[in-house]
């Protein structure tokens, strides 16, 4: 089992609060992320099991959303807003700097696991633009050298 | 950085006050006595009355007026019966419903409680973008609140109404914004809009007779109760009543939130209120209603911000998300980022969607490089012409009518790049 007792625990109670069980899916997908970073083979098994559904099934949704992972990721996710008040903004010349910086292009992870970077759409922050997206906190009118601090800061 | 509205009123008035988003805080400052006047004195006729009078219209982007929304519920109870609050936001150049959610989530509560009322529905289901961790939080503890001071539960404010609100988060994808794909996503599924009819009234969220409103909808709710019809229509046009929170970012002086009446002029906005362009920098064009909402050029925008006048030069005030574009900025790679946006949210299912905003994007970005060709032009108007009114939903018109705008008013940035065979913009933003 790689979905521990706590996350089932979670699981369950979000099963409770809605009329029907697979409305706790994404849900269910956030808080098995938390704990394992992303979707693994194992957990999509296990997530089936739970929801009378075929493994397929849970891989079909986990693929149409940005924010659930079918593979490995970096201990923190670095994203950059790149629509349009963010480009007009400078987010596009963020990113190129980030990418040199970690040696990385968007969508990749660092070596050591540290980071992926990934590009954003419009975060619905666009008055503090250029805007970037620190795993689950927002960080607004950021110029070039505070970005890169920001990311050296990561553990 | 300010981030509580520069110019505030009815609904933002009290959002620098830190305590607002408290129960307490709220009380304090006369909360949940419209709430109280609605469950206790007013039956769901009268509610759903009052809110058709005062002409209060969604303000998710499509306008649908409210009261009459909410007059599609079936009657009786032989059937559980839902509202969903739509708080995906993620129509670019929107950033309203953050504000609400962060500054107001018990003004939220209130107008999901009188909207329960006047439907006759049991929960509410509250679909969050998943990008807004924070927003969820705060709207999470406010429910708290609400559970352990009797305001929701299963006699909302010691009245017989049962009412219980979930917070469900989604997980990055524009389209759960759009409300059957929103359902689609609230049942666990790949949110693919559904075909209509049946529209969400008859078969919505679970199968079950649904109403969803914007985020800033249920907030106008408290204000037309304590206040009355006659009060709201004292903002705003005859046609377009209220006020709304207008969000403008790009170029500007003064990016930031501001909650005017409908119907004040986008000059004013722009130039008064934001505080017009930067230093030394012209505008050039104004995106008025959020990203799929068509550009007007600096010579139009002595309109007023309501879809009626809107309407008339080709736009409409979708989610009144301003975006300013200055006299640097290439218009192509406007439409660059645009399509490429859309190219990539499309869920899918309509050939047409599918197939033109990926030759939209190509296309786009073939003359962006100066390898376009005049002819491209016409193939641009007519990929976007075969995409409106065919599909699902109004996802692909709305990719189709911000390239339809940029042709119509700067098509000479589009012919520049192919007669130079390159950009010459060159101080444009980096693409
Ligand atoms: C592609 C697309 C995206 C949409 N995104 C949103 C959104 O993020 N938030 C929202 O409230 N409405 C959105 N809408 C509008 C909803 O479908 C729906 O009209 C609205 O939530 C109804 O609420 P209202 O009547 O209170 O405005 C979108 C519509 C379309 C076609
Ligand atoms: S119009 Fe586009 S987004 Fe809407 S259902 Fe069709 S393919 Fe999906
Ligand atoms: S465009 Fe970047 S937050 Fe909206």
């Amino acid at each position: 089992m790689v979905i521990s007792a706590e996350t089932r625990a979670r699981i369950d109670a979000a099963i409770a609060k809605y009329p029907k069980k697979r409305g706790a899916l994404l849900p269910a997908l956030h808080l098995v992320q938390e704990q394992t970073g992303w979707i693994t083979p194992e957990a999509a098994r296990e997530l089936a099991t739970i929801f009378d559904l075929h493994p397929i099934q849970v891989m079909e949704v986990v693929s149409f959303y940005n924010m659930f992972y079918d593979r490995p990721q970096g201990r923190h996710h670095v994203h950059v807003c790149t629509n349009l008040s963010c480009s007009l903004r400078g987010s596009r010349e963020l990113l190129r700097q980030l990418e040199q910086h970690l040696g990385i292009e968007a969508g990749e992870t660092t070596k050591d696991g540290r980071v992926t970077l990934g590009r954003e759409e419009c975060l619905g922050a666009c008055a503090w633009a250029p805007v970037l997206r620190v795993d689950e906190t927002y960080h607004e009118n950021l110029d070039v050298d505070a970005a890169k601090r920001l990311v050296d800061g990561l553990e | 950085m300010q981030k509580v509205p520069f110019v505030t009123g009815y609904l933002t008035e009290h959002f620098g006050d830190d305590d607002y988003a408290t129960l307490a805080g709220y009380r304090r400052r006369g909360g949940y006595e419209a709430a109280r006047k609605a469950l206790t004195e007013m039956s769901a006729e009268q509610i759903v009355e009052l809110v058709k009078n005062a002409g209060l219209q969604g303000r998710g982007g499509a306008g649908f007026v409210t009261g009459l929304k909410w007059s599609f519920m079936p009657k009786g109870n032989d059937k559980p019966k839902y509202l969903v609050c739509n708080a995906d936001e993620s129509e670019p150049g929107s950033f309203k419903d953050r504000l609400l959610l962060e500054r107001g989530p018990h003004q939220i509560i209130e107008g999901i409680l009188i909207a329960a009322k006047a439907t006759g529905a049991e929960k509410t289901f509250v679909y969050i973008r998943g990008e807004y961790a924070h927003p969820a939080d705060v709207l999470e503890r406010a429910i708290e609140e609400c559970r352990a001071a009797g305001i929701l539960g299963a006699k909302c404010l010691g009245s017989d109404l049962a009412h219980d609100v979930i917070v469900t988060r989604g997980a990055g994808a524009y389209i759960c914004g759009e409300e059957t794909g929103l359902l689609e996503s609230l049942e666990g599924k790949k949110g693919q809009p559904r075909k209509k009819p049946p529209f969400p009234a008859q078969f919505g969220a679970f199968g079950m007779p649904t109403t969803v409103n914007n985020v800033e909808t249920f907030s106008h709710a408290p204000h037309i109760v304590k206040n009355g019809a006659a009060w709201f229509r004292g903002f705003g046009t005859e046609k377009s009543p209220g006020a709304t929170v207008f969000g403008v970012s790009g170029l500007v002086q003064r990016p930031g939130l501001y909650e005017l009446p409908l119907g004040t002029r986008l000059d004013e906005i722009v130039f008064q209120h934001a505080g017009g362009p930067l230093p030394g920098r012209k505008v050039k064009g104004v995106i008025p209603g959020g990203m799929s909402m068509p550009i007007l050029p600096v010579s139009q925008l002595d309109v007023p911000m309501a879809s009626e006048f809107l309407r008339e030069r080709k736009t409409l005030l979708g989610t009144g998300g301003v975006m300013v574009l200055d006299d640097t900025v290439c218009m192509v790679r406007v439409g660059c980022v645009i399509t490429y946006f859309f190219r990539d949210e499309s869920c899918g299912q309509c050939t047409q969607c599918r197939e033109g905003t990926g030759w939209l994007n190509k296309i786009m970005q073939r003359i962006e490089r100066g390898a376009g060709s005049l002819a491209d032009l016409d193939i641009l108007l007519d990929v976007a012409g075969k995409m409106e009114g065919q599909t699902i939903c109004a996802f692909a018109d709305a990719a189709a009518w911000p390239v339809q705008g940029l042709l119509r008013h700067f098509r000479e940035d589009f012919e520049a790049h192919i007669t130079h065979g390159k950009c010459p913009f060159p101080q444009s933003f980096e693409l």
